[in-house]
């Protein structure tokens, strides 16, 4: 069981936490995005073992979305951090 | 030595102690025509065919703790090829059509138990797509049938029921050419076979990184030192990711824990493979009459081969629901394994972007039941530098050609 620090409502329990995958920047304008590279955007990930970057929601919760540093291996939480 | 009943005689007179080493441990050379990475049922697999189909000599397979330790001893042995789009019928009962003659062809009892593969529905609507599914399946020769209530009732008497059940069963559908096989006996089987033809297998040898030079695998650096290498197999299942990053590229992949959990044995109560498509819940009981039984992925990427409570107890609460009688069983066992899912739910196979290396790869949560057919197409791309025609529609080039082949919503994916 993770304990996540959501950065508004503070440590809360994974249940209540949906991961929505790692951040990713979407390539443009379109015009000049090839087929690779909207393919290397849509479905290419780092898929990292070790400290891992995700964006999370707490669908259960305050409904917000932050960034979360993970650890992959551990599960250890490193940190938490609210969009800019 | 052939294994056979004569010999089991002769050994037992003997008190068993004449038995060879059915592989042997072999040293580590500094040079290899063919390298495969990853020693678990499809790497083994990999080998064997290409030794004996492609007469290549001088391969090695390098595993980084023992064989078939990985996601082969992890699985829950499930053998089947109930999918829905014909690429996918073509690959998955390839692989089944493998499994049938397995145990006579490598000389090894892999112990496979066509018991049958049940997918109850708990809705009209289930019952629909199930219609749908089954269709497809059966234009495509694969041999699943509609069941009804009633019918179910005669394969599956101690499932829920009960009028005021939670998943009532409406139906289900069957293929009665899936079943169970002995996840470690494949492993070991293919490993014996391919070590008759020469391969060293490679323990306790960890591949660290690859020597790319103008795009081509020289060397992989491994704990036991740098080894040279004319074509890599990359088989490493929920490491996928890690292997293409150490060569310089990505996968459409993300790795996922994939819990199983065992109960502890009771007598003969379960003889098929029964599943749930509302709750992605499958359950067999084992030869030792353990109930073997999953469910859907931890809900994060992750590379820790443990699972985590929430998924466990949903998985509990699933196969106690469909089946109340279990109910009173003790838990014997949990654990999980790092599976390599992608988008699609359908494998990555044949060339990469490093040249003389091929992947074998995105097997996701159902590599067992595919372990033949990955081995033989790995084998097949590493021999001739191409696709086999099955192969061939599950090139990394799909992603970017936008020609996916969606399981995950066609078969309603459970494991």
């Amino acid at each position: 069981m993770l304990l996540i620090t959501c950065p508004w409502c503070g440590p809360r329990s994974e249940p209540e936490f949906s991961y929505a995958g790692e951040p990713v920047m979407r390539p443009g304008p379109a015009e000049a995005v090839s087929d690779q590279s909207w393919a290397d955007y849509l479905y290419m990930r780092r898929n990292d073992k070790g400290p891992h970057q995700e964006n999370w929601c707490h669908a259960g919760g305050c409904g917000q979305w932050f960034m979360l540093e993970r650890d992959t291996v551990t599960h250890a939480n490193l940190r938490t951090q609210a969009p800019a | 030595m052939r294994y056979s009943s004569l010999a089991l005689l002769r050994q037992g007179i003997a008190g068993h102690g004449g038995w060879p080493q059915a592989w042997r441990s072999a040293a580590l050379q500094p040079s290899y025509d063919a390298v495969i990475i990853g020693g678990g049922g499809h790497g083994l697999a990999a080998a064997y065919y290409l030794a004996k189909l492609h007469r290549l000599r001088r391969i090695a397979v390098l595993e980084k703790g023992w064989i078939g330790g990985g996601n082969t001893g992890r699985n829950t042995t499930i053998v089947r090829s109930n999918y829905f789009f014909p690429q996918s019928v073509a690959l998955y009962d390839f692989a089944l059509r493998q499994y049938e003659q397995l145990s006579a062809e490598l000389n090894y009892n892999i112990m496979l138990s066509q018991r049958g593969v049940i997918y109850l529905g708990h809705s009209d609507h289930d019952m629909e797509t199930m219609a749908r599914a089954v269709n497809a399946m059966q234009i495509n020769g694969i041999d699943t049938e509609l069941l009804d209530a009633a019918q179910v009732r005669a394969e599956v008497p101690l499932a829920n029921f009960a009028a005021d059940a939670r998943f009532p069963i409406h139906g289900a559908f069957i293929q009665r050419r899936g079943g169970i096989a002995r996840h470690d006996a494949v492993a070991w089987g293919y490993a014996r076979a391919a070590d008759g033809l020469g391969v060293d297998i490679i323990q306790n040898c960890e591949v660290t990184g690859f020597r790319i030079d103008n795009n081509r695998v020289r060397a992989v650096e491994t704990t036991q030192g740098p080894v040279a290498a004319g074509v890599v197999g990359l088989s490493v299942s929920g490491h996928s990711g890690v292997f293409a990053g150490m060569a310089g590229f990505r996968l459409p992949i993300t790795s996922y824990a994939l819990q199983a959990m065992v109960s502890e044995p009771i007598k003969p109560a379960l003889n098929v493979v029964a599943s749930s498509w509302a709750t992605g819940m499958y359950v067999s009981q084992s030869d030792k009459g353990e109930l073997v039984f999953g469910a859907g992925l931890d809900l994060y990427p992750s590379y820790a081969q443990r699972g985590n409570l929430p998924t466990t107890q949903a998985i509990v609460a699933a196969m106690t629901e469909i089946f109340p009688p279990f109910r009173r069983l003790k838990m014997l066992r949990q654990w999980a394994g790092i599976v390599d899912v992608p988008w699609d739910y359908s494998p990555i196979l044949g060339p990469s972007p490093v040249g003389n290396l091929y992947l074998n790869a995105g097997w996701g949560t159902g590599g067992f039941k595919a372990t033949p057919a990955g081995g033989y197409f790995l084998a097949h791309a590493m021999a001739t530098g191409g696709h086999h025609p099955i192969s061939a529609p599950f090139d990394l080039s799909r992603f970017a050609r936008a020609a996916l082949i969606d399981e995950a919503a066609g078969a309603g994916i459970a494991h």
